[in-house]
């Protein structure tokens, strides 16, 4: 039992209550205790307060598609540095994506990951399990007992489940559980191989590359099977506007259904990789400037649920290669929040409209108690200066990988404070 | 050899009628009325067969012939029983459904067999619609054995002959069908032929073996173990292909048997009194746990096999007579 603690002289910043005032907030045995919405308040019990400077309180990150080394490719990333990292970045909740070696897709390994991550008393560590058995497309996995042991939802992460009567039958019989299914949709033959999205810019650099529209084709079709299936569906890491085109019509047909946007793809385009900086390289692809635009639009008006860091840790040994031969991704755990607040700062979203996609919406799909300001929420809180200039250094990252596309960007917006459960675990 | 008792020999004489059909292929060949008179016969052919002296005179002469396109050792034996009781000659067959192509063995051999003068062809093949198909080809009478997933009728009359005896009416009783429903004829069989009876009928399992729109059969679909059985009177489980459960349409055997498997702990919602039942052969374990399946009390499981002998008695009886009436 911990002692109530008060946190006072705070703008806070809630997307569930739209509220974005002065404020304090009581923690009370790792829960929300209390919320006040008032400037002039004056804790009356004399116990400890923390004095937030008049910063930005809000609930802390949730981070939905995080991947990490662990198990099978500790070098690259643990969940002790992932957490680390995660801490720093005011990520308070991550789920790993099962893609791991071995892959998330029994219980045994849903229980492995939470018990490993609980171990550590950072940040929550959540895991999604996978779809299919070793993220292969082929066969079923335990999709009910893996919910029971906690896995949040189920995806083969960056495999396409190509077979479409496997796809369907998972789908079908994910309804038995009312389980949440994840699809990244891109067109297996059109994007073999590829590194670039198909435009001017890949053609003159010599890359291969993936037409926008294999986005659009695939996310039709596993559209048409959550119609048929009734499933309940993330698009995960939309990066086109040709698919946000396709999601509008689904959801004016009256499918309901999440999307989810990269952190990179609404704040990069093709022109980044410029001379083939391999930090760049993605997957999907960085895409045309008018994709970044329209995603931005989306995250804009609300058809954008959930933003990730789609975190995806690779060392230098996997990134200074040939730009074909280079593992795409990025790690972006720790550089989240300024990353996001770009949208603040160059693009004018409101910041309860740049927080929601991080807290509230990925709570609600997942079914998270946290991502609110609220009483009884759990106290997994960030303090954070949104205006405070910050440059990049990728080699001071807290991730074991410093893939970093963000390396000497010059940002704005710096956590001060992060708490999981009323605890504080980072200080800046 | 001794006589059965002249007054069950009454008995079953008068209960004994012309079956309503030429051929009995599915359980839409028999109406309530006609189901009851065809099961109050197999009632009487069930004292016959529980005595010492278990044969009869009604078809001698007669030919049966067992054509069995798919493994089968119970119902094969269960008609070939059932035949020489009534004192027909039986010959069995199981020709390889899988060396030839199917259409054209199975025609070809029914016409064989059609000029050696059978009574009654008795047939198991792995298509839909086969028995049907060869119904039209053959001078005899054709009782479906299990036609692919699309019917096993005298499956389902044994099934009901069970109840009957178990609860004397199956009118209002609450039925659940669980397991791989979108495979089994013994559940298209058993749905037609309860709900033409009166029962209630539900169907349980998962998406993937339970077709989503198995509602418009006039059943509930649960995909909830515990919601599908609350309040049941019976339990049918069916069984589920082992290749089945390898992730095809249910990720593991233990998956299966966590959420679809019967055990004590998810019969406690069912009604008082609940009885189980299985067509066999069962996976213990995966399906259904042993510890109900050899529960004396609970489990019809080895009265439906007591069962099948004589609801098939009833069935080649009634046909015989059928031919009878029609001077063949």
């Amino acid at each position: 039992m911990s002692a109530p603690v008060w946190i006072v002289n705070a703008r806070l910043l809630d997307p569930t209550s739209e509220y974005d005032g002065p404020g304090a907030v009581r923690v009370e045995d790792g829960r929300i205790a209390d919320v006040v919405r008032s400037a002039a308040f004056v804790p009356f019990d004399d116990r400890e307060t923390i004095d937030a400077g008049g910063l930005c309180l809000s609930p802390g990150l949730i981070d939905i598609r995080v991947k990490t080394g662990e198990p099978g490719a500790e070098p690259k990333e643990t969940l002790k540095s992932a957490a680390l990292s995660a801490a720093a970045g005011g990520v308070t909740t991550l789920v790993i994506q099962p893609d791991t070696a071995p892959a998330v897709d029994d219980p045994a390994m849903v229980d492995f990951i939470q018990r490993r991550g609980a171990a550590l008393g950072l940040v929550n560590i959540l895991t999604a399990g996978a779809a299919t058995q070793g993220c292969e497309g082929k066969l079923m996995a335990e999709i009910g007992l893996m919910q029971e042991a906690g896995a949040l939802y189920f995806t083969d992460v960056d495999q396409v489940i190509a077979d479409s009567g496997t796809l369907m039958r998972v789908m079908a019989y994910a309804t038995a559980f009312n389980a949440l299914i994840a699809c990244r949709p891109h067109d297996p033959w059109l994007s073999k191989g590829a590194v670039a999205t198909s435009g001017e810019l890949a053609t003159r650099l010599g890359l291969s590359s993936v037409p926008a529209i294999a986005e659009r084709m695939q996310m039709e079709r596993d559209l048409a099977l959550v119609e048929q299936t009734g499933v309940r569906f993330l698009v995960d890491q939309i990066s086109t506007a040709g698919a946000l085109e396709t999601l509008d019509r689904a959801r004016l047909r009256g499918l309901e259904v999440a999307a989810s946007v990269s952190i990179n793809h609404l704040r990069f385009n093709e022109v980044d990789i410029g001379d083939y900086r391999t930090f760049y390289r993605m997957d999907p692809p960085l895409r045309d400037e008018n994709d970044r635009l329209a995603l931005i639009e989306a995250v804009r008006d609300g058809r954008i649920d959930v933003i990730t860091s789609a975190h995806s840790p690779a060392p230098a040994e996997d990134k200074r290669r040939p730009f074909a031969e280079a593992t795409p991704g990025a790690v972006g755990l720790q550089t989240l929040l300024p990353a996001a607040l770009g949208l603040h700062h160059e693009d004018d979203l409101p910041l309860l409209d740049v927080l929601r996609p991080m807290t509230v919406g990925p709570a609600e799909l997942l079914g998270l108690a946290a991502g609110r300001l609220a009483t009884g929420a759990p106290a997994d809180l960030i303090l954070f200066d949104p205006d405070a200039p910050v440059v990049i250094d990728a080699d001071a990252l807290r991730s074991k990988s410093k893939n970093s596309p963000f390396d000497n960007r010059r940002l704005q917006g710096r956590v001060e404070r992060t708490w999981v459960g009323g605890r504080s675990i980072f200080s800046a | 050899m001794a006589r059965p008792d002249s007054d069950l020999l009454t008995v079953i004489q008068e209960r004994l009628r012309p079956f309503p059909r030429d051929h009995f292929l599915s359980v839409t060949d028999l109406n309530a009325q006609t189901a009851r008179e065809l099961l109050d016969l197999a009632d009487g052919f069930v004292e016959l067969n529980q005595g010492s002296a278990k044969s009869l005179d009604l078809m001698a002469g007669r030919t049966v012939v067992n054509l069995f396109f798919e493994n089968s050792t119970r119902t094969s034996a269960s008609f070939e029983i059932a035949a020489r009781r009534l004192g027909a000659d039986v010959i069995s067959l199981s020709p390889r459904a899988s060396s030839v192509a199917k259409g054209e063995t199975l025609i070809d051999t029914a016409a064989t067999l059609n000029a050696m003068k059978p009574d009654i062809l008795v047939v198991r093949h792995s298509a839909s619609g086969a028995a049907d198909l060869l119904s039209q080809k053959v001078g005899c009478a054709v009782v479906n054995a299990g036609d692919g997933r699309h019917e096993h009728p005298t499956q389902a009359l044994l099934d009901l002959l069970t109840l009957k005896r178990e609860f004397g009416d199956v009118g209002g009783l609450t039925v659940a069908i669980c397991g791989d429903v979108a495979h089994s004829r013994v559940a298209r069989s058993n749905v037609a032929l309860l709900s033409m009876m009166g029962a209630r009928v539900r169907l349980v399992g998962p998406p993937t073996l339970v077709p989503g729109d198995a509602d418009r059969w006039g059943c509930e679909v649960f995909h909830d173990m515990r919601q599908g059985l609350e309040g049941c009177d019976v339990v049918m489980m069916l069984r589920l292909q082992l290749e089945r459960m390898q992730g095809a349409l249910v990720p593991s055997t233990r998956e299966y048997y966590r959420f679809w498997g019967l055990d004590r702990e998810k019969l406690k919602v069912a009604a008082p009194g609940v009885r189980v039942m299985h067509p066999g052969p069962m996976n213990r374990g995966v399906e259904i746990d042993s510890d109900i399946a050899d529960d004396p009390v609970i489990s019809l499981i080895q009265t439906q096999v007591e069962m099948g002998v004589s609801a098939r008695m009833a069935v080649l009886a009634g046909l015989s007579l059928r031919r009878e009436g029609a001077g063949l």
